[in-house]
């Protein structure tokens, strides 16, 4: 059951055309997604990790947007050549998605129900007052007071915290095997993110979902992840399990990152460690490793061309040329 | 960070009492007043020289509303600000200007907060010209062209950025702009406003690493405000934590977050995730219900009734105030005093 492939990604490279040059959002990642399996997708801001997902369910908007190369497999059925039939029953259906703004992502000027039901007659057949009885139940899942009554409400009537819980239990309401959550709780006060990411574990543990979850919150993935990928510059640059990363993390960025972020458990009476400089711009983006400027290993070779993954045990895969000899030979 | 623990009688700013309400309007000829937000509802507390006060809470508590009383940016409802002996309230228009001098605000958004059409050099000369046209500081164009370039340095950035304009920057170098124009003046407090909120991880340590290098420099005091714990946990010497307009635990920075008093203080601190798989996973979460209540209605009980999990009858008639149970620890919370 656990360790049934259901998504994989394999050298996707989504390019934007902009009048300054080529932007390299996404290059060449590739990672699978089990059944039943959390897994973390961190970096920072312009790291191509919401554009990686947006990828996976086909919404990037072309131009300026472009999938230059690499395929995406659902069940083993490419998602790329899918016809717009398939993709309709895909999105929302088998995977959907709950993104970091609920206000955006709701339409204000319908009701929740409408919203709500509407999903639900469209995915799964249902008539109005089924979908609706589902939408009741769903909401009540989701831990919203008398949803009875609040189903009829619109979303500015909602605080922060119930537009997300109203956003989950509508990506949640066809079943979905997969959900991508695209930053859920950065909008959130940390109460609220802790109701939040409970009933995402919760929901998704009971309805058997499989869940990507994008953040920049090294404490989020810590709590919730299986496995993590760790992207920098278009690129996955390490990918490991949750213990693993945290407890022996391989590559310099990652490492710079979790030593960088204040723990709320220890105190720190020196300085904090601070990775120089800033991530690059993804403008015509050179083919070296793009973290060379930052990492303080740094080595000729890392000028020149970007690392193989080196293979640890257990699935811990990391880019970089410090375990690259094998590699740099070939 | 070193807990410089100054003599109590070196207190650099004394808030007392102090109350932020805004009116809420109705009507479209004749507004009407209808109520109040009681964004801030009766703080008080202290900054001591040098130290850096971290004030904490979730949004919409009275953070920035205190911060921004305190720079008299808002009108306080009520209360005493007293800025190295003074009433900030009371003070005629020329003399809050020569105070406000010595206090200087940083804030959240570095994109905001920078005029795209001055340039650098303009943007951290402004402070410096306008107390050179009233008279309170004497200085020549050249000494101005001089600081702003020592500053520039000082904050990590190139001299010659001078002619640059906000856009040429990233949101770190942006933040740092700012922080020049913070210390443009020499001030001794700084106000700063969600100064790293903004700011992508590996950024934000270089931000609070320069924060800290630069209150060693130049001896300065802040107060600090964020709604990252583990942030403010890393700066600050004491911590102020607010809830719906109050203060209601203030305490030494490493004494709150070991021992803390306050069901609110326990449950926020149990809320934020810990980068560490293994430490997570043996934690237990205090799941408070709900939302934060509007601040819009007069509280008689205890502003943390509705969603405490420990509350008692006399938490709903009674409010308690903010009350010393341990030296430098004061918490507001029946659990540890009697109603009076």
């Amino acid at each position: 059951m656990q360790n049934q492939e259901i998504l994989r990604v394999e050298n996707l490279k989504t390019y934007f055309n902009t009048d300054d040059g080529v932007v390299k959002a996404v290059d060449s990642v590739s990672f699978t997604l089990n059944q039943g399996e959390t897994l973390g997708i961190v970096g920072e801001s312009g790291c191509g990790k919401s554009v990686t997902n947006l990828s996976v369910m086909r919404l990037i908007s072309s131009p300026p947007g472009k999938i230059m190369g690499g395929d995406v497999f659902f069940h083993g059925k490419s998602v790329l050549s899918m016809s717009e039939d398939e993709l309709r029953d895909l999105r929302g259906n088998k995977i959907s998605m709950i993104f970091q703004d609920p206000m955006s992502s709701l339409n204000p000027f319908l009701r929740i129900s409408t919203q709500l039901v509407e999903t639900l007659c469209l995915h799964q057949g249902l008539s109005r007052s089924e979908a609706r009885e589902k939408a009741v139940q769903m909401l009540r899942l989701v831990g919203i007071p008398t949803p009875e009554k609040r189903i009829d409400a619109y979303p500015h009537q909602f605080s922060g915290g119930m537009r997300q819980r109203a956003m989950i239990a509508m990506a949640l309401s066809c079943n979905p095997e997969i959900l991508i959550a695209d930053e859920p709780t950065t909008a959130l006060d940390v109460t609220i993110q802790a109701q939040i990411l409970e009933i995402i574990k919760d929901l998704t543990v009971k309805l058997n979902t499989a869940v990507i979850l994008v953040t920049h919150d090294l404490g989020v993935v810590s709590g919730m992840c299986n496995n993590i990928c760790v992207m920098y510059a278009g690129r996955i640059v390490e990918r490991a399990s949750t213990d693993d990363m945290f407890s022996n993390p391989k590559h310099p960025y990652t490492r710079g990152l979790i030593r960088s972020v204040p723990r709320l458990d220890k105190t720190t009476k020196e300085r904090l460690y601070s990775i120089p400089g800033t991530p690059p711009s993804l403008i015509d983006i050179p083919e070296c490793c793009p973290f060379h400027p930052r990492c303080q290993h740094a080595m000729d070779v890392c000028r020149m061309k970007y690392p193989d993954e080196t293979d640890f045990e257990n699935g811990h895969k990391a880019c970089c040329w410090l375990y690259g000899d094998s590699n740099r030979a070939a | 960070m070193e807990t410089r623990i100054a003599p109590h009688n070196d207190i650099l700013l004394d808030v007392r009492n102090l109350k932020v309400h805004f009116p809420i309007e109705e009507g479209v000829l004749l507004r009407k007043v209808v109520g109040y937000i009681r964004a801030v509802d009766g703080i008080d507390f202290e900054i001591r020289k040098g130290e850096t006060l971290g004030l904490v809470g979730e949004s919409g508590c009275g953070k920035s509303t205190t911060a921004r009383a305190i720079a008299q940016l808002y009108e306080p409802t009520a209360g005493e600000i007293y800025f190295q002996g003074k009433d900030l309230c009371k003070l005629s228009k020329e003399d809050l200007l020569e105070a406000r001098m010595h206090m200087q605000m940083i804030f959240q958004d570095p994109y905001a907060s920078l005029n795209p059409r001055m340039t650098v050099g303009d943007i951290i000369a402004e402070p410096l010209e306008i107390y050179r046209g009233r008279g309170f500081l004497q200085v020549t164009s050249s000494d101005i062209r001089k600081r702003i370039e020592d500053l520039l340095e000082k904050v990590g950035l190139s001299r010659n950025f001078v002619n640059r304009f906000p856009h040429e920057f990233s949101g770190g170098q942006k933040q740092r702009i700012g922080i020049a124009r913070a210390l443009a003046l020499n001030p001794k407090l700084i106000l700063a406003d969600e100064p790293v909120s903004a700011l992508d991880v590996s950024i934000q340590s270089q931000i609070l690493n320069l924060l800290h290098d630069l209150q060693e420099e130049f001896a300065l005091t802040y107060l600090f405000i964020a709604h990252d714990l583990a942030v403010i946990r890393h700066i600050s010497t004491r911590v102020a934590v607010m809830y719906l307009g109050v203060i209601v635990e203030i305490a030494e920075s490493a004494e709150l977050y070991k021992d803390p008093f306050h069901p609110y203080t326990k449950a926020l601190l149990s809320a934020v995730p810990i980068p560490d798989p293994q430490v997570e996973r043996a934690r237990k979460r205090i799941i408070l219900e709900g939302d934060v209540p509007s601040p819009d209605r007069e509280r008689h009980g205890c502003y943390f009734y509705d969603r405490c999990s420990q509350r008692m009858d006399s938490c709903q008639t009674n409010i308690p105030r903010l009350t010393q149970v341990k030296p430098d620890h004061r918490v507001a919370c029946f659990l540890y005093f009697k109603p009076s």
